[in-house]
């Protein structure tokens, strides 16, 4: 009796889970299997769900209509500068705040996690003022970059991640007359590395998906990133289903491999902090 | 948890000592307290005045609060408020229960299964908002070209003007979010489901429970702290919902979509009124904080087990 009832219940939890996993996927499915059929051309007017003619018509005209290389050289360059300051920043306040006594340690970290529920459309505005009026920095990599060096959720799970290291071996390195930054350096970091791992492709899979601050501080076609440039051409060209496929494509085809290459990360690396938070 | 245990502490002239024993933790705090009073509470600030003020480069006016007073005459905010709590209402409760639901099914499957699931589910996540909107408009193309229009075609209906008409434009909206990724949701809740002590439901065989009381007297309430967190977080996003409104409907039409946030980013840069802006902005600020305040009530009375 009883091993029945497991037996049903697991038929019908592989039926719904697969039916479901469908429903994920054909969104994803349907931009890239659009992205390969010219419908421009007579033979698939209409895109097809398993085409017969492919052709990378729609690719030829996304990359000759926009300044797409330059775009996907500006989010390479933007994400992976994010992901080393926020990852350095980081792991060093996250590892001040869980393991060095100070006054006004408990304080100071409680103000900075309070931030995380202001929206960022408060500051939205005046951050523009100050960025573009003020500082003179309007369409610049400075500008794109400088609000996000190092936010305050990845400091939280550094500090989560950190508190869970052996206060052991700092004590013994302070005793070996290690420098503070020393032991942060020679001994924390090199045990931290899962963490770091985590962190980092995080945060270069935020920073090359984030839109509007990009979108607000830049105003010319060669300092777009990729979402950006993709925005603006859905706003430019919204008839052409195939480069429009194509575009979106491009754009997150490189999280996707990144994704399926480091899939361990992003499966377990969620729970890091987030739980006990 | 603050661990280090007290260390030594020799004697030494006051000021030089406290330098000595704590600067270099002031050191690593350095730049995100520099960053946070320059782009966290600076603009706050000057938020909170300009909210005050009619804005203009050439220098603002003082003018109480009119925009409090414009802003809650504005029918189109009204809207907006309806909207963005529809939107939080038809996406974050439902999203929990389908997250739970599928989280509940792949614990029964094997370890290899298991881990195929949650990267099926999880795919979504690393495509960007711009992607998935380019994706779901042309999803929603009003001819029969479209994909979804496409499907229900398959049972005789007509195709529906999904996003250009006000009764299905916020709908089509909720939708799509449904069915975007709940792959780390169902993580959380696997590795919670996976912390639950087997020797609760052994204990509950014993006493005859129905598998429908495990649940309610076992499972569910082991299960809170991931769900409120899945809530607190979802209700925050889903407020702040932006970039699928701003690439897909343009908050229209008729209004039927504009969110709260996407009249903020309207009010300040289609027309230029950052006073007005503000003011808005405050409001959503506050809702957020409240219902978060709300929800941390909640985590202090945190499940033990």
């Amino acid at each position: 009796m009883k091993s029945r009832s497991k037996v049903i219940m697991l038929i019908v939890a592989s039926v719904i889970l697969v039916v479901w996993s469908v429903l994920t996927i054909i969104p994803m499915y349907w931009m890239l299997i659009g992205s390969v059929q010219d419908t421009k051309s007579a033979a698939s007017f209409i895109p097809k769900m398993i085409p017969d003619v492919l052709s990378v018509a729609p690719y030829e005209r996304f990359f000759g209509k926009t300044n797409v290389m330059r775009w996907l050289f500006n989010s390479l360059l933007i994400s992976t500068i994010l992901t080393v300051t926020n990852v350095f920043l980081a792991s060093l306040a996250g590892y001040a705040f869980a393991k060095l006594k100070f006054p006004g340690n408990k304080a100071v970290f409680w103000v900075l996690l309070s931030t995380m529920m202001i929206p960022a459309q408060v500051t939205l505005i005046p951050l523009y003022i100050l960025m573009i009026d003020v500082f003179d920095l309007g369409n610049t990599y400075t500008a794109i970059l400088l609000p996000g060096i190092v936010s305050v959720g990845n400091i939280f799970l550094m500090k989560q991640y950190m508190s869970s290291l052996p206060t052991s071996l700092i004590h013994a390195a302070r005793i070996d007359a290690c420098g503070e930054f020393g032991i942060f350096w020679k001994v924390i970091l090199p045990m931290a590395k899962p963490g770091l791992a985590v962190l980092a492709i995080f945060t270069f899979v935020a920073s090359w998906n984030d839109f509007f601050w990009p979108f607000l501080v830049t105003n010319s076609a060669e300092m777009r990133t990729i979402q950006v440039g993709l925005a603006s051409f859905v706003y430019a060209d919204t008839t052409d289903f195939g480069a429009l496929m194509a575009g979106a494509t491009v754009a997150a085809l490189p999280m996707m491999i990144l994704f399926f290459s480091l899939q361990r990360y992003f499966l377990q690396g969620i729970t890091i902090g987030a739980v006990k938070g | 948890m603050q661990t280090a245990p007290a260390q030594a502490r020799p004697s030494r002239p006051p000021m030089k000592g406290y330098w000595r024993e704590y600067g270099w933790a002031y050191l690593f705090i350095l730049a995100p307290v520099l960053l946070f009073l320059v782009f966290t509470l600076y603009p706050v600030a000057s938020a909170f005045l300009m909210s005050f003020q009619e804005y203009s480069v050439m220098g603002s006016e003082w003018i109480g609060t009119d925009n409090y007073t414009r802003m809650v005459q504005d029918e189109v905010f009204w809207k907006s408020m309806r909207n963005t709590v529809l939107f939080t209402i038809g996406t974050v409760p439902v999203n929990i229960v389908i997250t739970y639901g599928l989280s509940f099914f792949i614990f029964q499957m094997k370890n290899k299964w298991q881990t195929f699931f949650k990267a099926t589910m999880y795919l979504p996540a690393v495509a960007s908002g711009v992607t998935i909107s380019v994706v779901w408009l042309a999803i929603y193309d009003p001819t029969n070209a479209g994909l979804l229009n496409r499907f229900i075609g398959l049972f005789g209906f007509d195709p529906v003007i999904w996003l250009g008409k006000s009764d299905t434009a916020l709908f089509s909206l909720i939708l799509m979010n449904w069915l975007g990724s709940h792959g780390a949701g169902i993580i959380l809740y696997l590795a919670a489901m996976g912390g639950i002590p087997k020797s609760l439901y052994e204990a509950a065989d014993i006493d005859h429970a129905s598998g429908w009381s495990k649940f309610w007297r076992i499972t569910w309430p082991l299960m809170k702290p991931t769900t409120l967190y899945l809530l607190v977080t979802g209700v925050i996003t889903s407020f702040q919902v932006f970039i699928s409104v701003y690439l897909m409907t343009q908050g229209g039409p008729n209004f039927a979509t504009t969110t709260i946030a996407y009249l903020i980013y309207s009010t300040a840069f289609n027309f230029y009124e950052f006073g007005l802006a503000a003011a808005q902005s405050f409001v959503l600020a506050a809702l957020i904080i409240v219902i978060s305040i709300i929800q941390f009530k909640y985590f202090s009375s945190d499940v033990e087990y």
